[in-house]
C-alpha cells in the first residue's frame, strides 16, 4: 500500500480526546513521543490549514482538515484531492546492472517496460511473501525510479542495500540515490489533470496511467508519474522540498478551491474503495502476491524465469493455485474491520477481514480479507463476526467502486 | 451545553427526573468521532454499571466504547439510531439520545460533573 499503515489506529487516536480520563495518563507520553516525530515540508501548512495531525509511521501526518472524512472521500471522486505523501520514501537506481538487479528482488518485468513508463511491483522474501510493495518507473535501461511505503522505508533501504552490495560484489554495477531532499504529493480526481496542465507547459494529454516524467512544474524540477492510490485520474508530483509548499499552494489555488488538501482517513476509504491493498493490513511478509491477487503484476518472462527471492513457493502457487485468497465484501451490521472473524454458513472459520469500514461514496459496508480457496468466488455468503455477533457478508468483485485511469482509448 | 444535565470525563451526559435517567454522548464526543455510520446498542432488560461499556458508536474509520455514567436497567433504546445513526452528530443532546435507564444508585450522580465543571474540563483537553 501507498502511504497508509493501520489507518483505523490513526482514527482511534485522532479519536483519543473522547477517551476515559483513567486513560489521559498516557498523554503526557503520547505528547513526548508525538515530538519525535518526523515532519515532511509541508507540517506548518498543513496545522495552518486545519490538518489534524496524528502519528503515522514515526511521522506526523495530517488525518484530516476541515472537512470530515466522508465528504473528503466524495470530493476526491467528484473533484479532486492534494495528498501529502512526503513521509513515503523515493529513490533512484542508476547503472548498467540496475535492472536486473531490481528483477532479482521484484516480481515485475522491468526490462520490457518502455522508457518512461511503471508499474505497480512487490519486493519478496525468500519464502514469497511480500515485503512491501512499490511503484517503479523504468527512466532509461540504467535508471529505476521507484517509492516505497513509509512505513517499510527501514526494512525496504536495509534489503536493498545488502543485495546491491553482494551484487556489485560480484562485478554488478548498481548505485542507488535517495530523494530525501524532495517531496511526494498526490493529487488525485477528475481536476487533477485539467489543473495540472495549469501549471505545466507538457501536453499531459499524451501522458498515460503508469507513465513517467522529469519535466517543469510551477517552475520547479518535478518527477511526475501518472499513478495514484485511489482508483481516479491522478498524478504523484516529486518536488524538491524546498518548493513542496508553492506547489501544493499553486494546485490549490488553480483549482479554484475544488481541488482540497484531503487526509490520510479520505486516502484509507480511497483506496479500499479501489480494491487497493493496505501493505500491513492486507499484504505481509508472510502473504505471497498470488495469495494478494497480484499474479497479473508477475509479468510472463518472470513466469517463465523465475529470478526473484521466493520464485519456488509464488510458481508453484501460480500452477496450483493458492491456499486462501483475498476477496472483497459486502458486509451487514457494524463496520467489519480489520482481525474481523470470517465464518462458513455452518460456522467453520474461514479467513479474517484485513481492511473494512464504511464506504463514503457507496454507503454501504465494505471490507477486505482472505478466505479459504474455494469460498473466493463472487456471490458466496458467509458470516463476519463483529463484537461477538455474526452478520451476514458476501464476496464481491474489486473494485468497489470503478478505477478512472487514464489510459489510451 | 444544557445546564439540566451531569457529565461524565469520558464525554457521556446523562438527564435524572426522578429515578428516570436518560444518556448520550456529549457535543464535544461527537465532534471527536466524526459522522457516525452505526450504533450498536444494548438490549432492554439488560444492566449497564457506572464507567462500563454499554453501545458501541461506528464511523468512517472507526468504533469507539461508550462508558455508561450511571447504573441501572435498560428501559428504553433509541431505536431511530438504528435507521438514523447521524442523528447523534445533529443532536447529541435531544434526538440523538441512546438509552434510557431506571437507576439502581442515584448517589453515583456525586461523582459526575455539572456543565460548568465539564466546559473546564473540555478546555483542558485540548
Amino acid at each position: 500500500m501507498r502511504g497508509l499503515l493501520a489507518c483505523a489506529t490513526l482514527a482511534r487516536r485522532a479519536a483519543a480526546s473522547s477517551a476515559p480520563a483513567r486513560v489521559r495518563h498516557l498523554a503526557g507520553a503520547a505528547e513526548a513521543a508525538e515530538a519525535e516525530l518526523k515532519r515532511t515540508a509541508l507540517y506548518d501548512f498543513h496545522v495552518a490549514h486545519g490538518g489534524k495531525m496524528v502519528p503515522f509511521a514515526g511521522w506526523s501526518m495530517p488525518i484530516q482538515y476541515r472537512d470530515s472524512i466522508m465528504d473528503s472521500t466524495v470530493n476526491c471522486r467528484a473533484n479532486g484531492s492534494l495528498f501529502d505523501v512526503a513521509h513515503m520514501c523515493g529513490l533512484s537506481l542508476k547503472g548498467r546492472g540496475a535492472i536486473p538487479f531490481l528483477e532479482s528482488l521484484v516480481v515485475a518485468d522491468v526490462a520490457a517496460l518502455r522508457d518512461g513508463t511503471g508499474t505497480l511491483t512487490v519486493f519478496t522474501n525468500e519464502q514469497g511473501g511480500a515485503i512491501d510493495d512499490s511503484v517503479i518507473a523504468k527512466v532509461t535501461d540504467h535508471h529505476i525510479y521507484l517509492v516505497v511505503n513509509a512505513g517499510c522505508r527501514d526494512k525496504d533501504l536495509a534489503h536493498i542495500e545488502a543485495h546491491m552490495e553482494a551484487f556489485n560484489k560480484k562485478g554488478g554495477d548498481v548505485k542507488w540515490h535517495i530523494h530525501d531532499d524532495r517531496s511526494l504529493l498526490a493529487l488525485q480526481g477528475p481536476l487533477a489533470a485539467p489543473t495540472l496542465q495549469l501549471l505545466t507547459k507538457e501536453d499531459l494529454s499524451k501522458m498515460y496511467f503508469s507513465d513517467f516524467k522529469m519535466i517543469d512544474i510551477n517552475g520547479y524540477a518535478c518527477f511526475l508519474t501518472r499513478t495514484g492510490y485511489t482508483g481516479e485520474d491522478g498524478f504523484e508530483i516529486s518536488v524538491p522540498s524546498e518548493n513542496a509548499v508553492d506547489l501544493a499552494e499553486a494546485i490549490l489555488e488553480r483549482s479554484e478551491g475544488k481541488v482540497r488538501l484531503t487526509g490520510l482517513g479520505a486516502r484509507d476509504s480511497l483506496r479500499l474503495e479501489a480494491g487497493l491493498c493496505l501493505y500491513g493490513n492486507d499484504m505481509e511478509q508472510h502473504i505471497t502476491p498470488v495469495e494478494a491477487g497480484l499474479s497479473w503484476a508477475i509479468g510472463k518472462r518472470r513466469r517463465a524465469e523465475g529470478g526473484f527471492l521466493g520464485a519456488d513457493v509464488i510458481l508453484k502457487q501460480l500452477q496450483e493455485g493458492p491456499k486462501i485468497r483475498r476477496v472483497g465484501m459486502v458486509t451487514q451490521g457494524p463496520p467489519a474491520r480489520s482481525h474481523s472473524e470470517l465464518v462458513s454458513g455452518s460456522g467453520e472459520r474461514i479467513g479474517e477481514v484485513t481492511s473494512g469500514g464504511f464506504s463514503p461514496c457507496l454507503k454501504k459496508n465494505i471490507a477486505m480479507g482472505y478466505v479459504k480457496s474455494g469460498m473466493h468466488k463472487a456471490g458466496t455468503e458467509l458470516k463476519v463476526v463483529v463484537r461477538g455477533k455474526s452478520y451476514d457478508a458476501v464476496v464481491t468483485k474489486m473494485p468497489f467502486v470503478p478505477t478512472k485511469y487514464y489510459k489510451p482509448s | 451545553m444544557p445546564k439540566d444535565l451531569k457529565y461524565a470525563d469520558s464525554h457521556e451526559w446523562v438527564k435524572v427526573e426522578g429515578d428516570s435517567a436518560t444518556v448520550g454522548i456529549t457535543d464535544y464526543a461527537q465532534r471527536a468521532l466524526g459522522e457516525l455510520v452505526y450504533v450498536e446498542l444494548p438490549e432492554v432488560g439488560i444492566s449497564v454499571s457506572q464507567g462500563k461499556t454499554f453501545a458501541a458508536l461506528e464511523s468512517v474509520k472507526a468504533a469507539s466504547d461508550t462508558y455508561s455514567p450511571v447504573s441501572g436497567e435498560v428501559v428504553e433504546v433509541n431505536e431511530k439510531l438504528s435507521d438514523l445513526p447521524g442523528l447523534v452528530n445533529t443532536s447529541p443532546y435531544e434526538k440523538g439520545w441512546l438509552i434510557k435507564v431506571k437507576l439502581s444508585n442515584s448517589g453515583e450522580l456525586n461523582s459526575l460533573m455539572d456543565d460548568d465543571k465539564y466546559s473546564k474540563f473540555c478546555e483542558g483537553n485540548h
